[in-house]
């Protein structure tokens, strides 16, 4: 089973920020295509009138105060940096 | 007697309380064990012995000052690997964390250093909680002690392989589609996935955010009373927490039991394992003599759970799993030239095959023009699976199917990612209405892999679901039976 | 063929809150590069969200004061998309349902000169909706270097209609929307901090037409200055591209304010697919009337309804007026000085001209001074019962600045009180005549000016304690004139 038309892999992987290998793409994309296949049945249930649910158990107005509480000395926000200095993160130059 | 580490945690912190036994020869004991099983079974990511050594020589000093914190006090409890405990690894299983260290702890790993417990090791797991055989570990798969060339389950498998294997006491695990209760099925173990909401999520790697809850895997029902019981209750960190009262959930053990059972008939049909298909029918049997008002009910949308399932968990790890970019922390591509490059490249080199699927998967679930086809309209199902279960409580106090349509397989037979995501079909259902649930060992195969009973109970009734588990657990040996290894 | 411009803005305010949107570390602007974070801020694995309460209440109030429709239920999503200062790659926001809908800003264009009011505009707004802000990127030689000190600060972004037509319009309404949102507090919205930034969709077409042309979205307009001065370029640029016989397309450009021109921004050409859906880990707000009706409470009068009463009540001219309401604290300053008692005019007088030049001077805002509202009031009553001279007043005011003391303290301590003691009055102008009869010959020859003199010399005589419209009197009723 393939991927139905229009699920176009090459744009998924590149909004999805995944330099996938042609081979990756091409075996997802048919493996997804069962598994989509399947999900399609969800076409067949009668959904009108119904509310989605995006909790199980709706709860409203979660919040805080505004009160400050300390938060992570800096060396350990940088502790797991892959790069950096001066107490910042550096990556590669971002072109904008 | 059987030896100190297949013993329940109920027993071990009434020794620790007698004094019979220290929680330093508690964790030299299940040192020495981990040394001779743990190269067969493979269920630890890492683990700090002199780390351990220190945590539980602290609960003895505690215990000897009179200051003990109850029965976890001085018990080595596993975490799985998708729990942060600061200064600990933290790596879901991923090579895109392997080199991460929490500078945080999770509310549950709080909790439970508030109640004394030794948390040793970091249990292994499918990479990101997605699995359900722990085979897509970055790290190797676990075997499951029962047969070691079989699957533990997953994706909680290192949390149910380390308990059953006797590394650990007891252990935490995730269950976003079966997570626990499935491996704690295939491992003959108890696990409980909670009320979603019950339990903190905070320090918890998000898979699916809507579905995730962590939960206790234990030998005994009571043993996973006592771990839940530490580790449930509101939290401030967590926005989805429930205002709940938590009860004493092992007092609830010995008090009245709920009668009125269902059986919901979708649960029975084709796939399913005769072997277990029989013990399931045994254990209806076994509340029925009790004098419980057994009936048949129905869950009409079952068969819609596995694709709502698949639509929700997969769009909201898509966006869950975006923060692993190889820029503040992780793996990062050496063979980057620019900061776009630096993304695809670090999460093309640090996901494996599974994580990217579901990346993509939910990505275009998301994606312009097919939102409203996919995701909107999964949720609109979801309602309706959670009205099928809520209906059927109007009926019933709980209900009582399989945990897992069959036994533990071989490693490497499921090459097929949908015939593994069909493992999860009596599990998932529960994840979406955001119940609670039980799996306890009601038996085992012919060919002796264990069978698990899964109890499915109403919201924020825990301790109705624990009763009733523990009911039947008295009255079988099957917790009393340990995997020879 | 004339063209008009179409403007829509896009307003980024921050709102002022001691800790972040969604985790409780402190907020703030000029710390040490990561200073201000914490395991949600660099949403580090297993990090969740809680709202800040502070900034539902700002945002509420903001709708309330620009007659937003206050949504009943409010919910958060996910914008997903991948950037280095965006922690998540997603960015909480929200999509379809905002805080606020609808709703206006009225602003005030400048009229032909200073002490004449130009005419007021209600520019609609579309909507109002909160969000996070993101890290602050340094671009240098070889790489870019990130600081999260302000990823997570509350924002709000506030969408005009496609309404303005005009650079100045934009101004005003930036302007105006400052000046209200400092009003209530929301923000100190100064945008050399970044605390309101604007983006400017920008499209022209010939006047009559009622479709929109091809719209350019402009940004980094970091300064009120930039907001005109981009703009202006902007339709200037579109007129060219035009009048050459091109066509324009539709294109996002980055404005610099150094050099006045704007360019394409290549990597914003891609279209966008953000994917938004609920954020799963939030869960929705539900706004009463309850609740809207406590913030309404704590509102300020809207700054231009102040100073329509401050010319209307107070009979000011539009010229203090349009000064006083700038500033909540000033205007608050004027009323209080009226409340003791001062004359309005007057006590606007003092505010706007002398107060507000010292202050200048001093480099102090107005709570940071030393003169209140009982300076003024007390330098306004000596003045009208003719204590002191209004050269005198200056002095008295010089004094209170500096000093704080009140203002019949200063005139006793420096012996300042107007003598109006007919008696003495008569004496010294008596000695002003005789010492100077060729000016008392020159004012009886009908020369008015000449008065001038005589009255200077009583000055002089009393050592300027003569009250000096006592003295016009006095001399002209013993010189017959």
């Amino acid at each position: 089973m393939s991927a139905p038309q229009d699920f176009n892999i090459d744009y998924l992987a590149q909004l999805a920020r995944l330099a996938l290998t042609a081979e990756e793409k091409a075996k997802f994309a048919a493996q997804l295509g069962d598994v989509l296949h399947h999900i399609e049945r969800l076409a067949e249930v009668d959904v009108t009138g119904i509310e989605p649910t995006a909790h199980a158990f709706p709860i409203e107005n979660v919040w805080q105060a505004d009160v400050a509480r300390p938060g992570l000395a800096v060396a350990d926000a940088l502790r797991n940096a892959p790069t950096q200095r001066e107490n910042m993160i550096s990556v590669p130059k971002v072109v904008e | 007697m059987p030896p100190l580490h297949f013993q329940s945690l109920a027993t071990l912190a009434a020794r620790l309380e007698r004094r019979e036994l220290s929680a330093v020869e508690l964790m030299q004991a299940l040192l020495a064990r981990t040394c001779t099983v743990e190269p067969r079974v493979h269920a630890f990511n890492s683990y700090d012995e002199a780390d351990a050594l220190a945590q539980a020589s602290a609960s003895d000093a505690r215990r000897a000052a009179g200051q003990a914190r109850g029965p976890l006090d001085g018990i080595p409890v596993g975490l799985k690997d998708v729990i942060a405990v600061r200064d600990q690894p933290l790596t879901a299983s991923s090579k895109i964390l392997s080199n991460f260290v929490s500078p945080y702890d999770a509310t549950v790993t709080r909790k439970l250093q508030d109640a004394g417990a030794v948390l040793f090791g970091r249990l292994n797991c499918d990479e990101f909680a997605m699995g359900s055989s722990n085979e897509n570990s970055a790290f190797g798969p676990v075997a499951n002690p029962w047969d070691l060339t079989r699957v533990p389950g997953g994706s909680s498998g290192g949390s149910a392989a380390a308990l059953a294997a006797g590394e650990v006491v007891a252990s935490l695990g995730s269950d976003t589609g079966g997570s626990i209760r499935q491996p704690a099925a295939l491992c003959g173990l108890v696990g409980l996935k909670p009320t979603y909401g019950l339990v903190s999520r905070y320090g918890l790697v998000a898979y699916a955010s809507s579905l995730d809850q962590i939960g206790p895997f234990g030998r005994t029902v009571e043993d996973a009373a006592i771990l839940l019981g530490a580790i449930a209750g509101h939290d401030e960190l967590d926005s989805t927490s429930y205002h709940a009262t938590v009860p004493d959930y092992r007092a609830a053990l010995s008090g009245p039991a709920p009668r009125r059972l269902g059986i919901p008939k979708e649960y029975f049909g084709a796939g399913l394992d005769p072997g277990i298909g029989a013990a399931v029918e045994a254990a209806v049997k076994f509340y029925r003599d009790r004098g419980c008002e057994v009936k048949e009910v129905s869950l009409p949308h079952t068969s819609y759970c596995l694709d709502a399932y698949y639509v929700i968990a997969t769009a909201e790890a898509s966006s869950n799993l975006a923060r692993f970019d190889g820029v503040r922390y992780g793996h990062r591509s050496k063979a980057a030239t620019d900061a776009i490059d630096l993304y695809a490249k670090s999460r093309a080199e640090g996901f494996g095959a599974e994580v990217k699927r579901r990346i993509i998967l939910g990505t275009y679930v998301l994606s312009s023009g097919y939102y409203d086809a996919y995701y909107l309209r999964a949720q609109k199902v979801r309602t309706l699976i959670r009205r099928d279960f809520l209906r059927a409580f109007e009926e019933v106090d709980a209900l009582l199917t399989p945990t897992s349509p069959a036994p533990a397989f071989k490693l490497g037979e499921k090459a097929d990612p949908l015939a593994l995501y069909l493992c999860d079909i009596y599990t998932i259902g529960v994840n979406l209405a955001g119940l609670p649930a039980i799996s306890v060992p009601c038996g085992f195969t012919n060919s002796g892999l264990p069978i698990g009973l899964q109890l499915i109970g109403q919201p924020f009734k825990e301790a109705d679901l624990l009763a009733l588990a523990h009911d039947y657990e008295q009255a079988h040996d099957w917790h009393t039976r340990h995997p020879n290894l | 063929m004339n063209f008009e411009a179409v403007i829509g803005l896009e307003v980024h305010v921050q709102i002022r809150t001691a800790s972040k949107m969604f985790t409780r570390v402190a907020t703030g602007y000029g710390a040490p590069p990561n200073t201000l974070t914490d395991p949600v801020v660099l949403a580090l694995p297993g990090a969740l969200p809680v709202l800040n309460k502070a900034a539902l209440d700002a945002i509420i109030k903001t709708g309330l004061m620009l007659d937003c429709e206050i949504a009943s239920v409010t919910r958060w999503d996910r914008k997903n998309y991948f950037y280095p200062d965006s922690p998540k790659n997603y960015q909480l926001s929200q999509y379809d349902q905002p805080v606020c809908r609808g709703g206006w800003v009225e602003l005030e264009l400048p009229g032909p000169s200073l002490a004449v009011m130009g005419e007021h505009k209600r520019i609609p707004l579309t909507r109002i909706h909160l969000e996070e802000d993101v890290g602050k990127l340094t671009h240098e030689a070889h790489d870019s270097l990130i600081d999260y000190n302000r990823a997570g600060t509350p924002l709000m972004e506030i969408v005009t209609e496609p309404a303005l037509r005009s650079p100045e319009e934009a101004f005003a309404f930036l302007t105006s929307l400052r000046t209200s949102l400092i009003y209530a507090g929301i923000s100190d919205c100064d945008m050399e901090k970044g605390q309101m930034r604007c983006d400017a969709n920008i499209s022209i077409r010939p006047v009559g037409d009622t479709k929109l042309g091809t719209k350019v979205e402009l940004k980094n307009l970091n300064s009120t200055s930039y907001v005109r001065d981009g703009i202006a370029a902007e339709i200037k640029r579109q007129l060219n591209v035009i009048a050459s016989g091109d066509t324009l397309v539709q294109e996002t450009r980055l404005y610099d304010g150094e050099t006045g021109r704007s360019a394409s921004m290549r990597s914003k050409e891609m279209a966008h697919d953000y994917r938004y859906f609920p954020d799963p880990d939030l869960m929705p707000v539900r706004i009463d009337a309850e609740w809207k009706a406590r913030l309404a409470a704590e509102l300020p009068e809207r700054p231009f309804n102040k100073q329509r009463r401050f010319i209307d009540a107070h009979a000011l001219p539009y010229s203090a007026a349009s000064v006083l309401i700038r500033d909540r604290a000033l205007a608050d300053f004027f009323e209080e000085t009226v409340k003791l008692g001062a004359k309005p005019t007057a006590a606007a007088n003092w505010i706007v001209n002398d107060l507000l030049r010292q202050l200048a001077a001093a480099n102090q805002s107005v709570s940071e001074s030393k003169m209140t509202p009982t300076h003024i009031a007390g330098l306004v009553a000596l003045l009208d019962q003719s204590v002191i001279s209004s050269t005198q007043a200056k002095e008295v005011f010089a004094e209170m600045f500096a000093s704080g003391e009140s203002a019949p303290a200063v005139v006793d301590r420096k012996g300042l009180r107007q003598s109006t003691d007919a008696n003495q009055l008569e004496a010294w102008c008596d000695t002003a005549i005789r010492n100077d009869p060729k000016s008392v010959e020159q004012v009886r020859a009908g020369n008015p000016k000449a008065i001038n003199a005589l009255k200077g010399a009583v000055m002089k005589i009393s050592a300027g304690k003569a009250n000096p419209k006592l003295v016009d009197e006095i001399l002209k009723k013993q010189l017959g004139v």
